[in-house]
């Protein structure tokens, strides 16, 4: 039995039927990271012994008879952008290089209860700031479809952990569309639930009224499952939403779109959009018209001003976030040599600590919020904020969720955008709108697109609070495309190799 | 040069303005669980909120919101119906996120006032704004001089203090107090404290450093009607220095101004050693805060029903009860504020309370009482004698059973710890000889042992009885009513 | 020009940011270049319409005042780059705020 290529419900149940071991689980998925991290570097850190001994402890509780969650003894891997005790988190930055937090993040601390297995911290774009995880201080991860290209981000090293059959779960966070993007270039599901619909506390904040943590993984159904287990309401953070987390398992069992209406964004699509990733969106829709959905066209007139909008409001925040990262209670110290100041020592390390994307921002957030400019720039795009979100009311009057492709392209190679930022940006043009309304939306796999073979996604949004919808239209589009294609999309994944090179010399499960 | 206030005050007329931080009372600080607490050891009642560790957000208390829309009210504010806490960015090592989270153009209790007794009149200060905000850790300087910030080699922060909540209170500019300027501000300060303490919101400490007070001050050459450049004065920290700030920036501006120089808006700083002032950062060269809505909280918006709900619970103010007390004890302005800055405005009620006269309870507590209170260095409220026992004195003192003398000996007693008057009076055989027969001798003796002074009263020099009743005093060991002894000399006298 | 290097270099030392002046050609414009696209926000007509600071609409969240266990002073300061007495040890403090 191959543990790392079952997906986390199949876990679950194999667990649960004493088929399997947590430890056995684990340990087959340590190999896999063991195996093949050298050239997809999913991870910053593989916490190998926290997850074993976390295995076992899963094991003497099934033993003992206890009641156990359904992810009991499944692996899931965590950006490293979630405090954890006994394991190292630094965002991807220098300045927080070995940084051991003292407190677990609330979405560390529900996996822990869940009895998930957490087999450590996925690279990320520094500060979640990146849409391909080449912003990371410690080196780019690589998307397992094909090595030179980028697996997306910022929470690419999670869609990269998920497609590499690392894990079948992780982690990431989502405030421009890194959940979305980077499960879209790997062919992989992600979900940006409703923002307040998942904990923010121990998430080191980028853009605060944007950040969003949900699931990755290789199903609809299981990233529900992790959602399940991720979300709902958290005292610690005042944006928590005080309601039950949507039912997005039964949703996603449920798969069934007939009589849903269906609003295509008419903005989403055009100049600069890959002709593949629009073909295959096309036939996607197409699909869920022939499954019984209503398909119409929705307008989103003030959408082409949510990436300008965001390009204000995340880098303010996170220049404000981001003052905390100074050399006087944690992380790096550079310069002080006994004569050099306070200042002098933060500027110093700030300069040294921080990569270019990360300075970029934190200069532009420092700018628009600068008084003078203020209303010009943070003022207008809080304005903008309200547009979109009457955008998506009016929409949502006529649709029940809203679709539109994931991102323009597919994924683009290492180092083509690396000093392009404004070519970098336009990757989260079509995500933008749902971090800027705070709606929950999903990245389902659609297909390949035919000038690369690599694949694109589908979006999928819903309104706030309505996250169930999503797995619902992303469920049914999933099964309809997996019997249309014989296979999982993920299945023709070739980066690692081809003909099953990356199980050869591998243990495996044991069973 | 210099110039002294006095000269000062005939060529300006200055204006000040307060900025007073108040740490609230409360159980835990604004934002997390840790206990607001002074004197614990360092770095101990912190938590990742308050350390502002990356990825911990903050949760705001209840009970601050509560307090800050008690000050409010109880400084007669409207209350906001909506608003927002807002980050103030600026890095300083003391301040964990380098950001604070205070309010901006969203204060939570805006234009009120304040009335303020001084030299027996009433002056209103008008309110700007209350708001709600974090206080920030505290450095220790190592090296260099003693403590202080200039030529330390390193410092050494402890934030404890991080998070604590803090109310702050800015006055309106206050203008046409001249020459009484600095004891306004002083009397401000002093009634501030005073309605904070009132309304169970603060303990207000200002040797622990719970009250703090930046004052504003400006110059306007009289006549001109225009007002001057303002510097800000900070750590003003203490109720005299508040005086001594306003009167030394008042002077320094006048000198700068008479020396045909311009006064340049600037942060100084107070110094208690010397009682002046020196330059800070210039605000021209200011920092900029990038005020923004802080995203990691939302809105406050007090529902009416709550407004109500703490209007309902103020306590009755410090200023609506002095004025009750003063027409209930027909007292002049003067002769209140006398009680008043005395601190024995509630002894004196409570000893009213318990049945003494307004006129008794006042002389007791302002004098003898005052008195041993000088001479202990304490107020005169925490004299080991209860406001209950005061009124036994003087009740007895009415009754005829001790004259002033004894009752003085009484409270000695009391004070000593010998138990209550009733007790004193016992244990030390203190009352008055009420046996007439004893009384009629002594007086006897009296006349018997001074023929020639018993022969003027007889001529009706009754003022020559004087001599008589000390001897009768003196055969008694004092515990003889003066009154009776003179009675009864001249009932057989004339 | 939306931004000029000097105002780049002001708004690096307002961030506490070194810059090097390698870096600030470089960064000058790029920085000009986004903010010229971000400024596209100032086209739409917004006469009237409220910002949004916060999606969720939610007011009021508050917490009771009551005592949650603090960190121990040793886990507190763990972390830290230099400790004496207890406390965080920093560099001088050149000027007070």
């Amino acid at each position: 039995m191959e543990l790392t290529r079952k997906t986390a419900a199949e876990l679950s149940a194999l667990l649960a039927g004493g088929e399997v071991s947590a430890e056995e689980v684990t340990a087959a998925h340590l190999d896999r990271i063991a195996g093949c991290d050298d050239r997809v570097h999913a991870f910053l850190h593989v916490a190998a012994d926290g997850a074993v001994a976390a295995a076992r402890e899963v094991d003497r509780r099934r033993a003992a008879g206890d009641e156990l969650g359904p992810l009991a003894g499944v692996p899931v891997a965590l950006k490293d952008v979630f405090t954890t005790i006994g394991a190292p988190t630094t965002c991807g930055s220098r300045i927080l290089d070995g940084w051991q937090p003292p407190y677990d993040a609330t979405i560390t601390r529900r996996l822990r209860q869940a009895g998930a297995i957490i087999l450590g911290k996925t690279n990320m774009d520094e500060f979640a700031m990146g849409s391909s995880t080449e912003n990371s201080a410690f080196g780019p991860t690589r998307n397992p479809w094909n090595l030179s290209r980028v697996p997306g981000g910022s929470s690419g090293g999670s869609s990269a952990a998920v497609a590499a059959y690392q894990a079948p779960l992780a982690v990431g966070t989502d405030t421009g569309g890194s959940i979305r993007q980077p499960a879209s270039v790997c062919g992989i599901v992600g979900t940006k639930p409703t923002y307040g619909g998942s904990s923010r506390y121990g998430l080191v904040a980028f853009a605060s009224s944007l950040d969003t943590p949900g699931p990755l993984a290789r199903t609809v159904l299981d990233a529900a499952l992790l959602h399940e287990a991720i979300c709902g309401y958290d005292p610690m953070d005042s944006t928590s939403i005080d309601a039950p987390v949507p039912p997005v398992v039964a949703a996603a069992r449920q798969a069934d779109v007939s009589g849903m209406r269906i609003g295509v964004v008419t903005e989403l699509s055009g100049e600069g959009y890959q002709p593949g990733v629009m073909a295959r969106f096309a036939e996607a829709v197409e699909l869920l018209e022939s499954l019984g959905a209503k398909v119409t066209e929705v307008s989103c007139p003030n959408f082409r001003y949510a990436l300008p909008a965001y390009y204000l409001i995340a880098p303010s925040e996170c220049s404000s976030n981001l003052a905390r990262f100074d050399a006087m209670r944690y992380g790096l110290r550079v310069g002080d040599d006994g004569s050099a100041g306070a200042e002098e020592v933060m500027s110093l390390t700030r300069e040294a600590g921080f990569g270019d994307e990360v300075k970029r921002r934190i200069i532009l957030g420092a700018y628009a919020l600068s008084s003078g400019y203020y209303d010009a720039y943070y003022g207008k795009a809080q304005q903008v904020r309200t547009l979109i979100i009457r955008d998506f009311e009016a929409a949502f009057g006529q649709a029940d969720v809203l679709v539109s492709p994931v991102t323009p392209t597919t994924a683009f190679g290492i180092g083509e955008r690396a000093d392009d930022p404004m070519a970098m940006y336009l990757a989260d043009l079509c995500t933008i709108p749902s971090d800027l309304a705070g709606n929950a939306a999903i990245s389902v796999p659609c297909g390949l697109a035919s000038e690369d073979g690599l694949p694109a996604g589908l979006q999928v949004m819903a309104p706030v609070m309505a996250d169930d919808r999503l797995y619902r239209v992303a469920a049914a589009a999933e099964a309809a495309l997996t019997e249309r294609w014989g296979h999982p999309l993920i299945a023709e994944a070739k980066g690692l190799g081809t003909s099953e090179p990356w199980f050869s010399g591998e243990r495996g499960g044991s069973a | 040069m210099t110039v002294t206030y006095e000269e000062a005050l005939q060529r300006y007329e200055p204006v000040f303005g307060l900025e007073t931080h108040v740490e609230l009372g409360t159980t835990t600080k604004l934002f997390c669980g840790c206990p607001a607490v002074f004197g614990a050891e360092p770095n101990s009642r912190v938590c990742p909120v308050c350390l502002g560790l990356p990825g911990s957000l903050p949760a705001a208390n209840r009970r601050a919101i509560e307090y800050t829309i008690k000050i409010g009210l109880a400084l007669h504010c409207g209350i906001a119906s909506w608003c927002r806490f807002a980050r103030k960015n600026y890095f300083y090592p003391d301040m964990p996120k380098n950001f604070q989270i205070s309010q901006y153009d969203e204060p939570l209790c805006t234009d009120g006032y304040l009335d303020v007794l001084v030299g027996g009149r009433t002056v209103r200060v008008g309110i700007e704004r209350v708001h709600l905000e974090e206080d920030t850790g505290k450095s220790l300087h190592v090296g260099g001089a003693t403590g202080r910030i200039h030529g330390a080699e390193y410092s050494l922060v402890d934030y404890n203090r991080a998070g604590i909540p803090l109310v702050e209170i800015v006055t309106k500019p206050v203008p046409g107090t001249g020459f009484g300027a600095p004891g306004v501000a002083k009397a401000y300060v002093t009634e501030l404290r005073d309605l904070l303490r009132s309304l169970g919101v603060s303990d207000v400490r200002m040797e622990e450093g719970s009250l703090r007070c930046d004052v504003n001050t400006s110059l306007s050459v009289r006549g001109s009607g225009v007002w001057g450049t303002r510097t800000e004065t900070k750590n003003v920290n203490s109720l005299r220095s508040v005086e001594r700030a306003v009167r030394s920036e008042i002077e320094r501006q006048a000198a700068v101004l008479d020396g045909g120089g311009r006064v340049i808006q600037e942060t100084r700083h107070f110094h208690e050693d010397t009682g002046v002032t020196t330059s800070g950062r210039s605000k021209e060269e200011a920092q900029d805060y990038r005020y923004f809505p802080e995203p990691d909280l939302v809105p406050v918006a007090p529902p009416a029903e709550w407004v109500e709900e703490i209007r309902a619970s103020l306590p009755e103010l410090p200023s609506a009860r002095r004025a009750r007390l003063q027409a209930q004890w027909s007292l002049s302005g003067l002769e209140f504020e006398a009680l008043h800055n005395a601190g024995a405005v509630g002894v004196v009620e409570e000893t009213v309370l318990a049945g003494a006269s307004p006129a008794d309870a006042r002389k007791w507590w302002l004098g003898e009482l005052a008195r041993r209170a000088n001479d202990a260095g304490v107020d005169v409220s925490s004299l080991p004698i209860t406001p209950q026992a005061v009124a036994r004195v003087a009740a007895l003192v009415a009754s005829g059973t001790l004259n002033d003398r004894l009752a003085r000996e009484v409270i000695d007693g009391v004070l000593d710890g010998e138990g209550t008057p009733d007790e004193v009076v016992a244990a030390r055989g203190l009352a008055v000889v009420s046996d007439e027969g004893a009384l009629t001798a002594a007086v006897d003796e009296a006349i018997a042992a001074n023929p020639g002074v018993a022969a003027r009263i007889r001529d009706g020099k009754t003022s020559a009885a004087g001599v008589l009743i000390g001897a009768v005093m003196k055969a008694t060991r004092g515990k003889a009513d003066a009154a009776r002894v003179k009675a009864l000399i001249l009932e057989r006298l004339t | 020009m939306a931004i000029t290097r000097d105002e780049v270099a002001h708004l690096a030392r307002l961030s506490r940011i070194a810059l090097t002046d390698a870096e600030l050609d470089h960064l000058a414009p790029q920085l000009d270049q986004i903010i010229t696209a971000v400024a596209q926000v100032q086209e739409v007509a917004a006469e009237g319409i409220p910002p949004t600071s916060h999606a969720t609409g939610l007011v009021n969240v508050y917490r009771d005042d009551e005592p949650r266990p603090c960190l121990t002073p040793a886990d507190a300061l763990s972390q830290a780059p230099a400790v004496e007495q207890q406390r965080f040890r920093v560099p001088r403090i050149l000027a007070e705020e």
